[in-house]
């Protein structure tokens, strides 16, 4: 039982829950300020940037978030791993 | 410039119909790109412009929402010990030139002949490509399938071999996943071509993927997900390129990345239950079908050019209409492939596990 134990791992509740709450809090301000950020964001020049940082704090935090979600809800890689040559 | 700026100024208003349509689109384009390396662009622009974006927001945007979705793939795909960074980073530098002069190809051709004409030689370029590198790959895959073996390790082909034996001084670097040395004389042109094609089609991947398993040899898998360090290198020069003018608008592109990211990693999941000829299938299915979605639009731009008899506007809906849906069908048969082929994996493993658990016990 004990050796069953070992091969079961713990399911990544925690961090899926925080790293999706900072995810919505990302995806509101986005929805919510509208109006200013495609004022920013549309101006083009050095605030090239902006676009460029928010896709990486984005893909980062919610990256991270689909990732446990998936563990979470039991769909992971294929235990045998693959040679792929 | 100045229409630069007025088309970015036409950022839509977005509902919660729109949100869940792109959230979808998204993910469904997120899935095929996690497990083929590339696909969904295709469809993700028009969905963009059937809600209203200008053609030119709907590229940029899209392009925002690739790049980090490719970065996210890539780190995944890694974990398996499915990508060659190196090559990645290779052929990424020479498709980034390769997107600039496709595009400046694009401009040529609209200044000369206009909208028609530009979209002419898109649907041209779809057709012809994806006739010849899309029925190669699906001959290739269905040959592996009636040989019987699937599950033996993938031969490289005679053109492959000949490239990894030339030797030429100056020029030679080690690539891990094709474990030999090759002249980047070889992989510049395979990447520019990549990279033209992604201007022009906006999926690189369709010349990038069976390159690298054909012309140099790489295993299928890592050849797909080698693709998504190419498509992060293009997304990003090409982001920052279309952000300098203004045109990313990035509630599209953060949306499309909410739903794409589920479906990348789902993708990527899915590549370690399957057969490696399954990545050559999914991209060839999806390669002829697209085919004839943009083959159905070449009467449409013909008759627009005057080179042919005037279409009446109903003919026109239909065909429209007709090819987006053949194009969406596309991207669905190929989800629906990826996800069939990761439930069979995941059953054949489950149901291995409880026969070892059996010999266990007894």
């Amino acid at each position: 039982m004990s050796e069953h134990n070992k091969n079961v791992k713990k399911k990544p509740y925690g961090k899926m829950v925080f790293m999706g709450i900072i995810s919505i809090a990302l995806y509101a301000t986005l929805l919510s300020k509208q109006d200013v950020l495609n004022d920013y964001f549309g101006r083009g020049g050095l605030y090239a940037i902006l676009p460029i940082a928010t896709a990486f704090l984005f893909s980062f935090i919610h990256g991270l978030f689909t990732g446990h979600f998936w563990t979470v809800m039991g769909i992971e890689a294929a235990k045998k791993k693959k040679e792929v040559r | 410039m100045h229409d630069i700026a007025q088309a970015a100024s036409n950022f839509i208003n977005l509902d919660i119909m729109n949100i869940t349509y792109l959230f979808i689109v998204g993910f469904v384009g997120g899935l095929v790109s996690g497990f083929i390396g590339s696909g969904g662009a295709f469809v993700l622009t028009p969905a963009m412009m059937s809600l209203g974006v200008p053609g030119l927001v709907a590229v940029a945007s899209n392009m925002c929402h690739k790049f980090p979705k490719a970065l996210i793939g890539a780190i995944k795909r890694a974990k398996y010990g499915q990508v060659d960074v190196k090559l990645g980073i290779v052929l990424g530098i020479s498709a980034e030139s390769g997107v600039l002069y496709g595009a400046h190809i694009q401009e040529n051709i609209k200044k000369a002949f206009g909208d028609a004409g530009s979209n002419l030689y898109v649907s041209v370029a779809f057709v012809v490509i994806l006739a010849v590198v899309g029925s190669f790959v699906l001959r290739d895959a269905w040959k592996t399938y009636k040989s019987g073996n699937t599950h033996e390790e993938e031969k490289i082909t005679k053109l492959a071999r000949w490239v990894q034996s030339i030797n030429i001084p100056g020029t030679m670097v080690y690539f891990k996943s094709l474990n030999a040395r090759i002249s980047v004389l070889f992989t510049i042109p395979l990447g520019f071509a990549t990279g033209m094609l992604a201007a022009t089609i906006a999926v690189g991947g369709f010349i990038g993927v069976p390159s690298m398993i054909y012309v140099l040899g790489a295993p299928s898998l890592m050849a797909s997900a080698s693709e998504l360090v190419i498509a992060f290198v293009m997304g990003l020069g090409g982001s920052f390129k279309y952000a300098m003018h203004g045109l990313v608008d990035i509630r599209l592109a953060m949306i499309i990345l909410a739903g794409s990211l589920f479906g990348i990693q789902l993708g990527a999941i899915g590549t370690t239950y399957v057969k490696p000829f399954m990545i050559k299938v999914v991209m060839g299915v999806i390669m002829v079908i697209v085919l004839f979605s943009r083959g159905l639009m070449v009467p449409v731009y013909l008759s627009q050019l005057g080179l042919i008899q005037t279409l009446n506007e109903g003919t026109v809906k239909l065909l429209k209409n007709t090819s987006f849906a053949i194009m969406a069908l596309a991207l669905l048969l190929g989800a629906f492939i990826v996800l069939r082929a990761m439930w069979q994996g995941r059953r054949a493993e489950q149901k291995a596990a409880e026969e070892a658990l059996g010999h266990v016990k007894a």
